[in-house]
């Protein structure tokens, strides 16, 4: 029977039983309500039924009072509601800062994974239990939406930005991923499995067979194919600003604005290098739009942010 | 329940004297205008019901293998464009409104005659834009027309389809202006605001929203036709453009047509429910004003649709807030229209079955929105089953429910002759049972991860699937049974009377057909509305 007709999703994320408790809360509310309004319209039809010896209706007026009561007590429990879905949400929107970064690419009607070691999977992603893990999302042509029940977790990934969405597995087993943003013809077929696999079968699993080289070494020497090294130089040597370092860090831009130097603000400048300029420096960086595909931003990205990591601590421009 | 002797038809009414396509088709009588409306809408509900069952049909079996992958997803997209655009949003307004906004403030027309006739042909000529795109390939995008896909991927009849909605609003924006206007400016002598009936409340609320949303749809769908036949960016990074800008866009119109379709129902069941329980409404200013409360929050809210979409944290938290707040003014009607049954004198007649019905099942529809409506809980069922049951028991439980008890209520207004009672009251308790098998058990496919506008589904939902269809099937009888017995009525229904009812309203106190000037003299009122207990006491 439970498994022809399931009735409840399986738990198998850190975040799971917290919005398994508040969707119990919220069902407990609003079976009490439906019940009490259920009970008191059956109770009034049947004993306010017009019949012999009831022909008419007893006169009420309007009571001031229920009607402050019964504003007054949905307005506190949807209060009660709203902070604690917002605060799961918060959580959602926040990963933890030790989580491990994979690259997610969504197009009609595939999700490809790469993981930073270099291995890439296509429709199936393997994570291991007990890490939080932060995908970082980017649709090639349609909104998509990745969203995996068992976590309770989901986010639509958009064309031209980064969504981030982050989940901590806590039980081993292959897991549904869906697409739940309409995409097109095969919409429903846009999805696989999360394998959750132990940390040891997970080291394992990923320096498997077919290994590509990892992500960073890939970005590093694309960023010599695109002559990116040419202008920027380590120590601000260059035409462009050093980029060791500053992967995370406020950059400020010749508007006076300051802006954080994260996923977004790199591949814009990538492909619209004249929209935000670090201040310093002049506007001559061309355009690379139509020649990084996404899966090339990512390695540039896991190259940046290496910088940061090797040399983060002799950083020159850092004041 | 009527006392006089057998009533007889009118000699004359607004559907003698004049008889001929022409007499309809240039007609400027509100009365008629509205049975035009009333024969459009409820081809449109059919088209729309076909749609519907050959989803459920699909859905049956997890594999897809009745139709393909692009054939199913246009038969929901034109099933919710039909059902929409065509049916929900028209319905009560342009049937029920148009044929009793005049007759319930005492008045001769609405406001601009003319702009009525012109709303209806412009409706039809949306139509036809709609039914061309149907049948030269259909549309893929889904109802919601999101970009880039909309306006770049899709290779469907996208085009055409905007066209049709564009054009259609138009009928809206003109349906409003005139409710507003005819609601200020016609209402007969002593007939001060707060004597009005409650459903001219929920019309006017109603029409506010016509007037200042639709225009956004009509900009947003220009918009999304500039993107797709100049290729302007406007939607599509690849071209420069933001897509959430678009879902800002859309959901600003899109949300507030939800209280389009529900306001007015909402407006039914207070008729309804004080008729049959033979009292005046509960609190009639509480739910008078949880009307206009509805349809200006409407406004606020659109950000909801949108928890998952990528946009700011904060943004989520405001729109989550805000939709809590609208709750509030729906769970003031629920619970003064429940304290209107208390020591009432209730009768079951058809239109209070409806009703009570409506009362259950959005019931059930707003407590589920309050799931939506919390952020954490929206992040797993967002674009799931759960948001479909959700809204189809709003749309379909709610709004639907009340166009059939306002229909059954003012039938024998509209047409003179009383439905058959007995089939009337089978009718809504199908409709009431099939509705629940159909919609209950896609909570639970929601919850359990079943994303909404999958062709193909594992097949471990494959039981609740199944319950699904069954009960749309006696969901799909429910509404054949009103279509034959309602037709059949109009030749042999037995003759109404003028208020068969014994309803109070100025509906009530003309004839049955009404003459095509509606009143012989103009009407006078004195009295609060629904002053059912000095009428019983009478």
């Amino acid at each position: 029977m439970w498994r022809t007709l399931p009735l409840f999703p399986e738990q198998a994320s850190t975040v799971a039983g917290a919005v398994d408790k508040l969707y119990f809360f919220l069902i407990a509310v609003s079976a009490f309500f439906a019940c009490l309004i259920f009970a008191l319209i059956a109770c009034f039809i049947v004993k306010y039924r017009r019949r012999p010896g009831h022909e008419r209706a007893i006169p009420t007026e309007t009571h001031i009072g229920l009607e402050i009561a019964w504003t007054g007590i949905p307005l506190l429990l949807t209060v009660v509601m709203f902070i604690w879905g917002a605060k799961l949400f918060f959580n959602d929107y926040n990963p933890p800062t030790n989580a491990m970064e994979i690259f997610v690419v969504g197009k009609q009607w595939m999700w490809k994974f790469q993981h930073p070691e270099g291995r890439a999977e296509i429709n199936e992603l393997h994570v291991p239990r007990g890490q939080p893990v932060k995908l970082t999302m980017i649709s090639e042509d349609v909104i998509h939406d990745l969203f995996v029940p068992a976590f309770r977790v989901k986010k639509d990934v958009l064309p031209g930005r980064y969504t981030t969405v982050w989940f901590e597995a806590t039980k081993t087993g292959s897991y549904h991923l869906f697409c739940s943003q309409y995409c097109g013809t095969q919409h429903s077929k846009m999805g696989g499995w999360v394998d959750v696999m132990e940390p040891a079968d997970y080291a394992r699993w990923i320096d498997g067979p077919g290994v590509n080289e990892p992500l960073a070494v890939a970005g590093a020497r694309l960023f010599q194919k695109f002559g990116c090294a040419a202008c920027h130089l380590p120590e601000g040597k260059g035409q462009g600003p050093s980029l060791v370092g500053v992967f995370g860090r406020p950059v400020k831009l010749t508007s006076g604005a300051t802006i954080e130097a994260n996923e977004d603000y790199i591949r814009e400048t990538i492909t619209h290098p004249g929209v935000r300029i670090v201040a310093g420096y002049p506007p001559i960086m061309p355009t690379f739009k139509g020649l990084v595909g996404e899966e090339g931003m990512q390695q540039l990205i896991a190259y940046i942010k290496s910088l940061g990591k090797e040399d983060g601590a002799k950083n020159p421009d850092e004041h | 329940m009527n006392t006089e002797p057998t009533p007889l038809l009118p000699r004359e009414h607004y559907l003698s004297g004049q008889y001929g396509v022409k007499s309809w088709l240039l007609t400027t009588d509100h009365k008629r205008i509205a049975l035009l409306y009333l024969v459009s809408v409820t081809l449109f509900f059919f088209l729309g019901g076909i749609y519907a069952a050959l989803i459920r049909l699909e859905l049956l079996t997890p594999y897809g293998r009745f139709v393909s992958d692009e054939n199913y997803n246009k038969l929901f997209t034109m099933h919710g464009l039909v059902m929409i655009f065509f049916f929900l949003i028209p319905s009560i307004p342009a049937v029920l409104g148009n044929f009793f906004l005049p007759l319930m403030i005492g008045a001769r027309d609405l406001a601009f005659p003319k702009i009525n006739l012109a709303s209806w042909y412009i409706y039809v000529l949306g139509g036809i834009f709609t039914v061309t795109a149907a049948v030269t390939g259909g549309v893929d995008t889904g109802w919601t027309f999101y970009t880039p896909y909309s306006s770049t991927y899709s290779n469907s009849a996208v085009i055409t389809m905007a066209m049709g909605v564009f054009i259609t609003g138009f009928s809206s924006i003109f349906t409003g202006l005139n409710f507003i206007v005819t609601t200020h400016k016609m209402r007969a002598p002593g007939l001060t605001w707060f004597r009005l009936p409650l459903f001219v409340w929920a019309l006017y609320g109603t029409s506010l929203i016509m007037v200042l949303g639709t225009p956004v749809l009509a900009i947003t769908l220009a918009l999304v036709g500039l993107e797709r036949i100049f290729h302007v960016g406007i939607f599509n990074p690849a071209m420069g453009g933001d897509p959430l800008l678009f879902q800002h866009l859309f959901w600003f119109y899109s949300h507030p047509a939800v209280y389009i379709m529900i306001l007015p129902s909402m407006g039914v069941v207070s008729e309804v429910i004080a008729c049959f329980s033979r009292k005046k409404i509960f609190g009639y200013k509480f739910v008078a004003f949880s009307s206009l409360a509805i349809a200006v929050l409407g406004f606020l809210v659109w950000g909801h649709h949108m928890f998952v979409s990528g946009q700011s944290v904060y943004a989520g938290m405001v729109f989550s807030i805000l939709s809590f707040a609208v709750a509030i003014p729906s769970a003031i009607k629920v619970f003064n229209w429940t304290a209107t049954l208390h020591k009432g004198a209730v009768i079951y007649q058809t239109p209070m079955l409806y009703s009570l019905g409506f009362i259950g099942l959005f019931t059930i529809g707003g407590l589920t929105g309050l799931f939506l409506a919390t952020l954490g809980v929206d992040v797993h069922v967002h674009d799931t089953y759960f948001v479909i049951a959700h809204f189809h028991y709003i749309m379909v439980g709610g709004a639907v429910m009340g166009y059939m008890s306002g229909l059954h209520y003012w039938w024998p207004k509209i047409t003179g002759r009383l439905y058959p009672e007995s089939w009337g009251r089978l009718a809504a308790l199908i409709i009431f049972i099939g509705f629940n098998l159909t919609f209950f058990p896609q909570f639970v496919l929601g919850y359990l991860g079943m994303p909404r506008r999958y062709h193909t589904y594992p097949p471990e939902f494959q039981v609740l699937n199944v319950m699904s269809s069954a009960g749309a099937s006696i969901l799909g009888v429910g509404y054949l049974l009103p279509l034959i017995y309602l037709i059949w009525s109009l030749r042999y229904g037995p003759v109404a009377g003028p208020n068969p009812w014994r309803a109070t309203g100025l509906e009530w106190q003309t004839s049955s057909p009404p003459p095509t000037d509606n009143f012989l003299e103009t009407p006078m009122v004195a009295d609060e509305p629904y002053n059912y207990e000095d009428m019983d006491s009478a």
